[in-house]
């Protein structure tokens, strides 16, 4: 591509003359650093601040509601929540969560990449629609599943012939489970299959026609050719809903509210903090939250060794 | 292509538009059901003979102060957002795209540390720090936890895209004896418009759409977003909504942006594409 040939070519000449420009290329350097300091100043802010205060904060017995008690307490806070089975109950929910999801959109989302790949009428239509459920709200989404499955008000229970007609979703862990993931992926499966959507766009008509010249079947073109070819975009997408379903909040916030057992990482962790003000323990728990998405992110960088860097420098 | 693919593929669009549209439909028309016929139980799509409430439930949502609040508090806190997140993120991004400096890596990696993030575990030193600076629970309060969780999204999807601009354009506009002001807004802007316009509906979706900073950072109607107020619409029992009054209200926030998604869906899905895969 000439528009990705152009600046590298630049970059190079820049590279050699640096010494003959120093001036110049020290007057885009500072024009560069400028630049990007208030976006660099508002990120961090918000997160680096924060999180380096919720690891000191951590380290004591805080109540906002008693602040004056403050009292230190090194490493406790932690051996609390790693003791206590609620946290791992909470982990081991959100990681159920994640997988079960992640490995649905991902089937789903494929499936709606191909025919969205192929289809030839009603383009505009289809494109427009698979973007409501990314736009809308997740609390109105919630609302809507919820009331969906609800034994007073819904259809499921009406429409499911397998499933009686006063069953109540909500009244037990699995079924409260199933609800709540069915929200979750009804909301991202469109991004999922929109990213899918760009990675198939990548994979050369060329070579899908060659191997179909050789005999390949539908199922072999699938895994030896397109599938292969879009190995990044699939990993990119597994990675960034895979971290965004770690975080599931606002799911069972209004659909059960942690009851019944559906409670979430992120939910036992504003319980703590906003609820019962224990900024201490609160803290603790946001420090593990944060450190177990950092293990998230690295297993599935190793695992899969999505090359972001390289998935970046494409464009 | 075959007849039998043909088949495949129009039985897979039909699909895809009922997986998107069901869950609408059914918000809309619960929001018709009457309340009386929610609270004696109305199982079924739609509203049963004599359960219909016509425009009712819109009535009462619009007449309501805490939902009309609410919704103003969204729109501004929303456009503020995303109006001064596109502007910090267009001059990172054109940075990132175009010069070379030291702390460019760091600006990528930190916007994609940030973009996975859980927002949760921000929640509590924030509290506690807007409480002391004295913006808990006002529009600034929201406005910049909402501008650096949408910077990164900004800054990956605009430097995707003036990646893409051919910049020696503007040196030809000056050579052909245009200033380089004139060079860089009659060449450069109406080229990087189109972008700058997608991060910000992008942006404009996330703030809309956010639920963490909107009930842990407010308390009272100042400030708080339509999605914590449909939230706390009715009292604390999760069980027990008032649906069709809910649904309406879910139906007046869900317009903005199928509204938004009408007018842009091409530029949304070139955005969300070009910042998520190619970078």
């Amino acid at each position: 591509m000439s528009t990705t040939v152009a600046p590298d070519d630049k970059r190079e000449v820049r590279k050699a003359n640096k010494v003959a420009a120093s001036d110049r290329s020290k007057a885009e350097n500072n024009l560069g650093m400028k630049l990007v300091a208030p976006a660099i100043f508002l990120m961090l802010l918000v997160t680096a601040f924060p999180m380096l205060r919720a690891l000191y904060l951590s380290l004591f017995d805080y109540s906002l509601t008693s602040p004056e008690e403050r009292e230190f307490l090194g490493l406790a806070n932690y051996w609390t929540a790693l003791t206590d089975p609620l946290f791992w109950e909470t982990t081991l929910n959100t990681v159920f969560i994640m997988v079960v999801t992640v490995a649905f959109e991902l089937v789903i989302g494929f499936a709606f990449a191909m025919v969205m790949h192929r289809v030839i009428f009603a383009r505009g239509i289809i494109r427009t629609s698979i973007l409501i459920p990314y736009g809308i709200i997740t609390v109105v989404s919630g609302f809507a599943w919820q009331f969906a499955f609800s034994n007073n008000n819904g259809f499921v229970n009406a429409w499911l012939p397998f499933v009686e007609d006063g069953f109540n979703w909500f009244g037990q862990y699995g079924s409260a489970m199933a609800a709540i993931m069915v929200s979750e992926i009804w909301k991202t499966t469109p991004f999922m299959s929109l990213l899918l959507l760009a990675g198939l766009a990548q994979v050369s008509e060329d070579m899908l026609e060659a191997a179909k010249v050789d005999g390949a079947t539908w199922w072999q073109r699938l895994w030896k050719v397109i599938l292969p070819n879009m190995r990044s975009a699939i990993m990119v997408a597994v990675l960034f809903r895979a971290l965004d379903a770690y975080r599931i909040f606002d799911n069972i916030y209004v659909m059960t509210a942690g009851a019944q057992g559906t409670e979430s990482i992120s939910f036992l962790t504003y319980r703590q903090v906003i609820e019962q003000f224990q900024l201490g323990i609160g803290s603790a728990l946001s420090v593990l939250l944060f450190i177990s998405v950092l293990i998230i992110a690295f297993l599935i960088v190793k695992i899969f060794r999505v090359d972001l860097a390289s998935a970046r420098q494409e464009g | 292509m075959s007849a039998k693919n043909k088949i495949g593929i129009v039985v897979g669009a039909v699909l895809i538009l009922v997986w998107c549209l069901l869950p609408v439909a059914w918000i809309i028309s619960l929001s018709f059901k009457s309340q009386a016929a929610i609270t004696n139980g109305s199982p079924g799509f739609f509203p049963s003979e004599g359960g219909g409430a016509g425009w009712q439930n819109y009535r009462d949502v619009l007449a309501d102060d805490q939902f009309l609040r609410a919704i103003l508090n969204s729109i501004g806190i929303s456009l503020i957002a995303t109006l001064l997140s596109v502007i910090i993120a267009t001059l990172a991004a054109y940075a990132v795209a175009r010069l070379e400096f030291t702390g460019k890596k760091f600006v990528l990696t930190l916007a994609l540390v940030i973009a996975m993030f859980p927002v949760v575990s921000l929640v509590g030193p924030l509290f506690d720090m807007w409480r002391t600076f004295g913006i808990y629970d006002t529009w600034p309060g929201l406005i910049i936890p909402y501008m650096s969780f949408t910077l990164p999204l900004a800054i990956w999807t605009l430097s995707a895209f003036f990646r893409e601009i051919p910049w020696e354009m503007e040196q030809a506009a000056q050579v052909d004896g245009a200033t380089s002001w004139q060079a860089f807004r009659k060449v450069i802007v109406p080229l990087a418009a189109p972008g700058v316009f997608t991060a910000a509906i992008l942006t404009f979706f996330f703030a809309w759409n956010d639920f963490v900073f909107g009930i842990s950072l407010t308390s009272t109607e100042n400030a708080r977003p339509i999605p914590a107020a449909l939230s706390f619409f009715v009292g604390s029992d999760p069980f027990n909504r008032p649906a069709s009054l809910l649904a309406a209200g879910a139906v007046v926030s869900t317009i903005p942006i199928i509204v938004i998604v009408l007018l842009f869906q091409r530029k949304i899905v070139a955005g969300l594409t070009s910042g998520a895969v190619k970078g």
